[in-house]
């Protein structure tokens, strides 16, 4: 079964001769367990339709099917638990004034979980934290810690589906690396299905296993990571990302 | 080098004054810079964009900078009074900021600030800073300049943001170019056209580029010579040619971290940060 259909999808904003679309016609489908990545410059679209799955964009037209529920113009109280997203940012993703505990804590009890206080430190373990950062405040935390607080809030309800929208764009490559390595690791724990969003394409294929590559609201093409790297990408558009991305010296 | 380097830095701090003490972000070091294209990485709190600022005297209270040498071309910046470091940036010394959106202003369009820049340092009438304007907007590949040079930030896109700002940096000639992570707002795609101008100009004008940056492999495509630092220290230098046999952990950390697209791995390394790097003397990157 497919975790997510996306079919014939268009995303617009703006009204009358102002409408200007920013998704066009855009067609795929996730399976249970993979990992789909969308790669485009920015602009592209990309990152409209994790919103547009997610509920945040309301002008949208289509058929979108998302863990056997077919999505209407407003989402239910059971999506959010079954669908999750993470930021791009960490540094404005988490409430100042709140600590750990308050965030994580409000999260579950939106969604009745019980247990709250060992789910907390189990939370905490999971993302590599420990519970010796509970009771701390965003200001008091590394971005890459943040960014763990705000992946730990994302499973605080027990989905099934990530949408991580560009989740280490704003972090140091060592960090980077510490935050992927969480991901594929909590995926593997918890059978998460990802879509993710980034535009770069070192960390899409590390994480991902097919790609959709993006460019004008437009899918280029859909292409599995193993024939991007066997540089079997058929669009020039693909090719031409694929050349400016940069790769390691070693 | 045979000629006297740009810069020359020679054991230089930056500190902070907080409630607990003073705190060294910067701790003692030592580099030149002459007509090249010199890196410096490291991670975020490394002390990479303090050295930066401190080359422009741009610390602000509590913050404070020390140093047994400062000089720009011969000239110590340590004793200048304000006004006439006021001339050297921008004049001299010229700063790419990190993210188009905050550094242009958002009121004035791209010709006005692009002239402003220009008189600040030159006594040239509008119209002939004008034209210099348009001159340099083609020089860094903006394709139709008269329609740019009219418009407001926030009508160019990110990528033709960060080239104005090359543009504006560039006007009045300078001899030293800081570029503090000019490209990490930016898309890939976008990323090495920006960066191509930068070295097109460097290269064509003779100007000692400092480029900082936390992407080891990006400054090493584009550098000459690397500075690696660490908790406010430099922990190696070498040749970017070089960079393959660099010897210390955590250069080799921050090289590895890196996800490969051509070379996929399970899991990418992370750094284990060991206390001891943190005591090793600095480096010196002085030539």
């Amino acid at each position: 079964m497919n975790a997510v259909t996306v079919k014939n999808l268009n995303v617009w904003f703006g009204a009358g001769a102002d409408r200007s679309f920013a998704v066009r016609d855009v067609n795929f489908d996730v399976a249970n367990g993979e990992s789909f990545g969308l790669v485009g410059e920015s602009g592209s679209g990309k990152s409209t339709i994790l919103r547009a799955i997610a509920g945040l964009v309301p002008t949208w037209s289509g058929e979108m099917t998302v863990a056997g529920e077919t999505l209407g113009p407003k989402r239910s109280k059971s999506f959010y638990s079954k669908v999750q997203m993470v930021f791009q940012d960490p540094y404005a993703s988490l409430h100042p004034r709140q600590t750990v505990d308050r965030v994580l804590s409000e999260a579950m009890s939106l969604h009745g979980v019980q247990n709250v206080d060992t789910r907390i430190a189990q939370l905490l373990d999971d993302v590599g934290l420990g519970t010796g950062f509970r009771f701390r405040y965003p200001h008091q935390l590394s971005g890459g810690q943040r960014q763990r607080v705000a992946i730990a809030r994302s499973l605080a309800c027990g989905p099934s589906i990530l949408l991580l929208d560009e989740p280490t764009s704003a972090l140091d490559v060592s960090v980077q690396a510490e935050i992927l390595n969480l991901l594929v690791d909590l995926r593997r724990e918890h059978k998460l299905t990802y879509i993710m969003v980034s535009h770069d394409l070192g960390v899409v294929g590390h994480l991902c296993e097919r790609i959709g590559v993006m460019k004008e609201g437009r899918f280029e093409e859909v292409l599995t990571v193993e024939d991007m790297r066997r540089s079997k990408a058929e669009s020039p558009y693909t090719r031409h990302l694929l050349e400016s991305s940069i790769n390691s010296i070693r | 080098m045979t000629d006297a380097p740009l810069l020359d830095v020679e054991n230089l701090w930056v500190k902070f004054r907080t409630r607990s003490g003073v705190f060294d972000a910067v701790r003692g070091i030592s580099f030149t810079l002459g007509k090249e294209r010199l890196g410096i990485v490291g991670e975020s709190g490394s002390g990479k964009s303090m050295t930066g600022r401190a080359v422009l005297r741009l610390i602000r209270p509590p913050g404070f900078i020390e140093a047994d040498r400062l000089d720009v071309h011969g000239e110590d910046i340590l004793s200048l009074p304000e006004k006439r470091m006021r001339k050297l940036r921008g004049g001299r010394v010229s700063m790419i900021m990190q993210d188009p959106k905050f550094s242009l202003n958002p009121v004035m369009t791209v010709g006005q600030q692009l002239v402003e820049a220009l008189r600040a340092h030159e006594n040239v009438s509008r119209s002939q800073a004008r034209q210099r304007a348009l001159e340099v907007l083609d020089e860094v590949a903006i394709r139709d300049p008269k329609r740019v040079i009219d418009l407001y930030p926030h009508e160019v896109s990110g990528g033709m943001g960060q080239r104005i700002m090359i543009a504006m940096m560039l006007l009045p000639n300078p001899e030293i170019l800081i570029a503090d992570e000019p490209t990490s707002a930016l898309d890939v795609s976008v990323q090495l056209q920006v960066l191509d101008i930068v070295d097109k100009l460097v290269r064509d004008r003779g100007m000692g580029l400092m480029f900082i940056s936390h992407d080891l492999n990006l400054v090493a495509k584009f550098c000459d010579r690397i500075i690696i630092m660490y908790a406010g220290r430099i922990v190696e230098t070498c040749k970017a040619s070089e960079l393959r046999n660099a010897q210390h952990p955590y250069t080799l950390g921050l090289l590895n971290s890196v996800p490969d697209l051509e070379h996929p791995r399970d899991h990418l390394e992370v750094l284990k940060r060991d206390p001891a790097w943190r005591e090793a003397p600095s480096v010196s990157a002085r030539q």
